[in-house]
């Protein structure tokens, strides 16, 4: 298994960030350079970034284990993470998210049958004043959610 | 008479122009122009560092260490790769401070880590970035591709043939990287463990070379210092609390969001600004420093000035200046069980006790909260507690417990009265 030209040529701009006998320090851009490709982070993917990156696997692994955004076994095409922690839950997160899983008919952690939806809890996203907010597919924040918003996002996400 | 603050900013006063967050922007008033004066007057770095000294810049980033302080730290004469690390893992809830300094005035914080980089004899500086920011750090790598361009950075800094570059590292959903040697073992490519100091970063740090971390406001608070001078920072706080400050106002209020106003500033102010609390209600409580700040109940915080001293005086911290602002709707024991199970899932679980005792805390805070708690639970929790304080390598696990004390020392009644009639004496 390889990666697209292109996210190569993303990995290669991360690894000129550090001095050239330190590669390792960018098994983390790596990691979710391919995971956006691949949509989750399969064995043999961290493999070939541990190769590429002249790393030993076991620690691409323990890097792709500890971080929670890396995703080990494969998710839906829209992965929904609702922060849920405290300023966001005075701001009605809970509401928020209690709609999120009654529309989807999932809890937290689950996959929609159909692939579509992946629900995940979050912890604070560094941007509690915005909140109640969500995160999609890890890169993409959504501030304000009312059950209104929500509907909206869900429909715009096929 | 409603509060409100006109004086001078340090960090946001960007938001007062068109593209606040504009290389353009931030040169026509002003930005850059410490930087090359510095780079033009080959100034010694110990007037840097002794300017900052009269600054009284605290650092930013929670532990309120004195900048000017911690930079004198770094070995001069060392032969050899520093490094100047900015720290904007913000993920400690209700802080949300440094990413509006990324979107809003990303250039004062890249001429702080210049200057920063000189004045410490560093050869580069990474900005270690929250997960789940994505959207910012694709900002900052285009503020970065910017002040290259510009000649801000890189290979011939403001044609003085001096070389430096900054580069941003993105973390990945790891709160416990926001601590420093966690955060260097993170850009190192490693899972993001802490480990014991000593060895200090400014002796052994990124790569085993010597290093300095600050927080982004701080490092963005320089270049404000070097072009109005220590002086003019002190004067806009007060003593032993130098300059403006962020706030960041979050939970029960009508307008969340972040302030900067001078350090030292009434809360009630602050309060005010954000417009009060939500609809009317009453104040109940507030943790005045992010989640690992003790909380305090509205009669004391209501007393409080805003810095340092005054909320250690009454018994809190003031940490990364996050305002977390709870109504008399608000459960106490919901509150904590929420940032209880935070700390349990954010140890890294590398010390038993921190491990181990966060999800016990978690566990019998729940169980309270569930309606099933035991009268002996609160002691439970208590002692708990006072085996994690001390025996842990970072401060994560110390930072759990600061919430279990206070808020049973504060509103004891509402726990005992969940395990007595199992339910919510607010009934929210
Ligand atoms: C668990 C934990 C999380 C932390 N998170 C942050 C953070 O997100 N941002 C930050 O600047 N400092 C954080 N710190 C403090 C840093 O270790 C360090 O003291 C700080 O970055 C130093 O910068 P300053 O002196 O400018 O404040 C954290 C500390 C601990 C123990
Ligand atoms: S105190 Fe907790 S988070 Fe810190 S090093 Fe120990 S186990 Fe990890
Ligand atoms: S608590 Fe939700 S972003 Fe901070």
């Amino acid at each position: 298994m390889s990666l697209s030209a292109q996210s190569l040529a993303q990995i290669d701009k991360e690894v000129a960030k550090y001095p050239a006998d330190q590669k390792q320090s960018a098994v983390m851009a790596a990691l979710r350079i391919a995971q956006v490709e691949k949509g989750w982070l399969a064995p043999e993917t961290i493999e070939f970034v541990a190769g590429y990156l002249g790393m030993p696997t076991i620690a691409a692994y323990e890097v792709a284990t500890f971080y929670n955004m890396y995703e080990l076994t494969p998710c839906g095409r829209h992965k929904i993470t609702v922060c849920t922690n405290l300023p966001c839950q005075l701001q009605g997160a809970d509401t928020v998210a209690e709609y999120l899983k009654k529309k989807l008919g999932i809890a937290f952690g689950e996959t929609t049958p159909d692939g579509r939806f992946t629900l995940k809890e979050g912890e604070c996203m560094g941007t509690c004043g915005s909140g109640p907010l969500c995160l999609h597919n890890n890169h993409t924040m959504h501030t304000h959610l009312s059950t209104e918003t929500v509907d909206k996002l869900l429909d715009e996400l096929k | 008479m409603s509060a409100t603050y006109t004086g001078p900013k340090v960090c946001l006063w960007t938001l007062d122009h068109a593209n606040p967050a504009s290389l353009e922007t931030y040169v026509a008033n002003g930005g850059y122009s410490a930087l090359k004066k510095i780079l033009a007057e080959r100034t010694p770095a110990a007037e840097i560092i002794e300017q900052v000294k009269i600054s009284a810049l605290r650092g930013r980033g929670g532990a309120g260490f004195p900048t000017g302080l911690k930079w004198s730290f770094m070995p001069r004469g060392y032969d050899g790769d520093k490094y100047i690390i900015c720290n904007s893992d913000e993920g400690e809830p209700g802080t949300f401070k440094d990413r509006d300094i990324i979107e809003f005035n990303p250039h004062q914080l890249i001429e702080g880590m210049v200057i920063a980089g000189y004045t410490l004899g560093a050869k580069a500086g990474y900005n270690y970035i929250h997960g789940e920011i994505f959207e910012l750090y694709q900002a900052w790598e285009k503020a970065l591709d910017d002040a290259r361009a510009a000649g801000y950075l890189g290979q011939n800094i403001c044609a003085s043939g001096w070389a430096f570059d900054v580069h941003a590292h993105q973390g990945y959903g790891a709160y416990v990287c926001g601590e420093e040697t966690a955060l260097l073992e993170s850009i190192e490519g490693k899972k993001g463990q802490p480990h014991f100091k000593p060895p200090f970063p400014a002796s052994f740090g990124l790569y085993g070379k010597p290093t300095t971390i600050n927080n982004t406001e701080t490092l963005a608070s320089i270049p404000w210092i070097m072009r109005h001078g220590g002086q003019a920072f002190l004067d806009l706080g007060k003593p032993n609390n130098g300059g403006t400050k962020i706030f960041s106002i979050s939970g029960h209020v009508n307008r969340p969001g972040n302030y900067e106003i001078p350090m030292g500033t009434p809360f009630a102010d602050l309060l005010e600004m954000a417009g009060g609390v939500r609809n009317g209600h009453q104040l109940k409580a507030v943790i005045p420093g992010g989640s690992s700040a003790p909380v305090l109940p509205a009669e004391i915080i209501m007393d409080c000035t805003l810095d340092f001293d005054s909320i250690a005086k009454a018994g809190s911290m003031f940490g990364s200046g996050a305002v977390i602002v709870m109504d008399e709707t608000t459960c106490m024991v919901r509150a904590l069980e929420r940032l209880s199970y935070f700390y349990y899932e954010e140890s890294c679980g590398q010390c038993t006790p921190c491990r181990e005792g966060t999800g016990w805390m978690y566990r019998v805070v729940h169980r309270i909260e569930h309606g099933q708690g035991r009268p002996e639970d609160l002691d439970l929790l208590l002692s708990v507690g006072s085996n994690i304080a001390g025996r842990t390598i970072c401060a994560l696990g110390e930072a759990a417990v600061g919430p279990v004390q206070s808020f049973i020392k504060h509103f004891r009644q509402e726990f005992e009265y969940h395990i007595a009639n199992k339910r919510c004496l607010v009934g929210a």
